[in-house]
């Protein structure tokens, strides 16, 4: 995304458009990363029911990973997983 | 020149009676009011007017100064003309959000009653409320008389409203030098007023339901800097359009508004420079001392910000001398606020007179006639002498100073 300058900006720092806070992600705060072990997972959407930010994704039941456009790293999930098959790694290791 | 087919009502008012007189003609959306004094009178005036049904504004009584100027952000941000009026620590206790609506970009209008901020606890004139709050991005315009007072504000929603401008105005009084005395002021017209306020359309307004957005949204690093760049330039071109609208408030009522007004300066080679009803004082003492062969001369700023600084080190190069009255101090400073602003004004000019600050009338007190003759031959001694060049110093207070 590119950044508009000052005599592009609304002013006052309004925002012109309805909605637009899904454009931001928040995923970018993100300094751990969840990261699931499907192996040992047995979809039992506790990750899901705490995660803040709607992180989690699941299909049909199953958990089947994360939206880390949005996951902002708070670790919420691996420490109420029962099966402790989450694990938060450095955001650095990914980049 | 007076176009003299307006009708002038001549009418004795106090400053305060003077600026309810303004907000009737304006008759904004909304008022949000909270008392203080010196300012009380006035929304207690106005007040009257919304009572009688001579206005259609809201008024909206709040709980403080905070809540006064929230009131008036929330206002304004729906689309509403909105003003409110305060005081001294009223201005201090909203002073949060006094920087929220210029950084809004919301043009609101206040009337600011100049007084000394507590403390220690004093109610009487001083310039340490607004000039406290001069850095907020808010326009600051002063006045010397209830006249100017009226005239200031009706022209402050011209400016406020500007496209090009859209920021808050602060339109200040002296604490009841100004707002308690009564004075002849000339009212104009209802319909006159309200033709040359005109209607205020805005653009973007939290109500319009067709065409949402947010107001307040957090600001990061990412945008908070270029957010703050577009209020800097707005304030600095703000001065164009304050000009512009002060040669039409000219054409229209007959009295023409720049940045500061001048009193036989053209050969003058000491000269006074001055905020507000100190101003009419320096008048009468220019005329006595030109009698007796003086070369005195008088400036008086209306427009505080933004600072017309080029402007002002053309008007008073040419002098010997120049003593900078404030009446605020900046603790720490290099002198008043005024003298801070002429002081880096100079510095853009080679040659320049010797300068002199005196910092007086802090909390009303007095400042008479002789107390300015007084100043105008201080400042002829030290371009004489080069004594007390370029300092700043206490006037009339007791103690060596
Ligand atoms: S780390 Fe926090 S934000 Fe990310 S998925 Fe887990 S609970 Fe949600
Ligand atoms: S909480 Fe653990 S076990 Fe349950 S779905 Fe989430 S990752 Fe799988």
């Amino acid at each position: 995304m590119s950044l508009k300058s000052w005599n592009e900006v609304p002013l006052g720092g309004v925002i012109l458009e309805a909605g637009n806070a899904k454009e931001y992600k928040t995923g970018d705060w993100r300094s751990q990363r969840p990261v699931v072990d499907k192996e040992k997972c047995i979809n039992c959407l506790t990750c899901f029911i705490f995660c803040p930010d709607s992180a989690i994704k699941v299909e049909n039941g199953i958990m089947i990973g994360y939206d880390y456009d949005f996951c902002k790293g708070c670790g919420i999930c691996a420490n109420e997983c029962p099966k402790k098959c989450i694990t938060m790694k450095p955001e650095a290791d990914f980049r | 020149m007076s176009t003299a087919t307006i009708k002038k009502i001549k009418k004795a008012l106090t400053g305060n009676e003077a600026g309810a007189e303004a907000m009737r003609q304006i008759d904004p959306d909304v008022a949000a009011v909270f008392p203080i004094t010196p300012q009380t009178e006035l929304m207690h005036a106005f007040a009257a007017f919304v009572a009688d049904g001579k206005v259609g504004t809201e008024l909206v009584t709040v709980e403080s100064e905070h809540s006064a100027m929230s009131a008036t952000v929330g206002a304004a941000a729906a689309g509403a003309r909105a003003m409110t009026a305060t005081s001294a620590n009223g201005l201090a206790l909203m002073w949060e959000i006094v920087n929220i609506c210029s950084a809004m970009r919301l043009p609101v209008v206040m009337p600011v009653i100049n007084r000394a901020i507590s403390g220690p606890l004093n109610i009487h004139c001083d310039h340490s409320d607004m000039m406290g709050s001069r850095d907020t991005g808010w326009i600051q315009i002063f006045s010397e008389n209830s006249q100017e007072e009226y005239d200031n504000i009706i022209q402050a929603v011209r400016i406020a409203e500007n496209p090009n401008v859209l920021l808050p105005v602060m339109v200040g009084s002296d604490g009841f030098i100004i707002s308690h005395a009564l004075e002849t002021v000339e009212i104009y017209e209802d319909a006159e007023v309200k033709e040359f306020v005109g209607e205020y359309t805005p653009d973007r307004t939290l109500l319009n339901t067709g065409k949402p957005m947010t107001y307040g949204p957090l600001d990061l690093q990412d945008y908070y800097m270029e957010h703050k760049m577009a209020e800097h330039n707005a304030i600095h071109n703000a001065g164009k359009v304050i000009l512009e609208i002060g040669k039409e408030f000219g054409k229209k009522f007959g009295t023409e508004y720049g940045f500061f007004d001048t009193y036989k300066m053209e050969d003058a080679e000491y000269a006074i420079i001055c905020i507000g009803s100190t101003a009419g004082t320096t008048r009468v003492v220019v005329d006595k001392m030109r009698a007796e062969g003086k070369k005195v001369g008088l400036i008086k700023i209306r427009v505080f910000r933004p600072f017309p600084f080029k402007e002002l080190a053309e008007a008073v190069k040419n002098l010997k001398g120049l003593a900078v009255l404030d009446r605020a101090d900046t603790f720490g400073g290099r002198g008043g606020p005024l003298y801070i602003e002429m002081k880096s004004a100079l510095s853009d000019v080679k040659e320049k007179p010797v300068t002199r600050n005196f910092i007086y009338g802090l909390g009303g007190r007095d400042i008479n006639t002789t107390d300015i003759e007084t100043i105008y031959n201080q400042i002829e001694e030290t371009v004489k002498t080069g004594k007390g060049a370029e300092s700043f110093s206490y006037f009339g207070v007791r103690g060596d100073v």
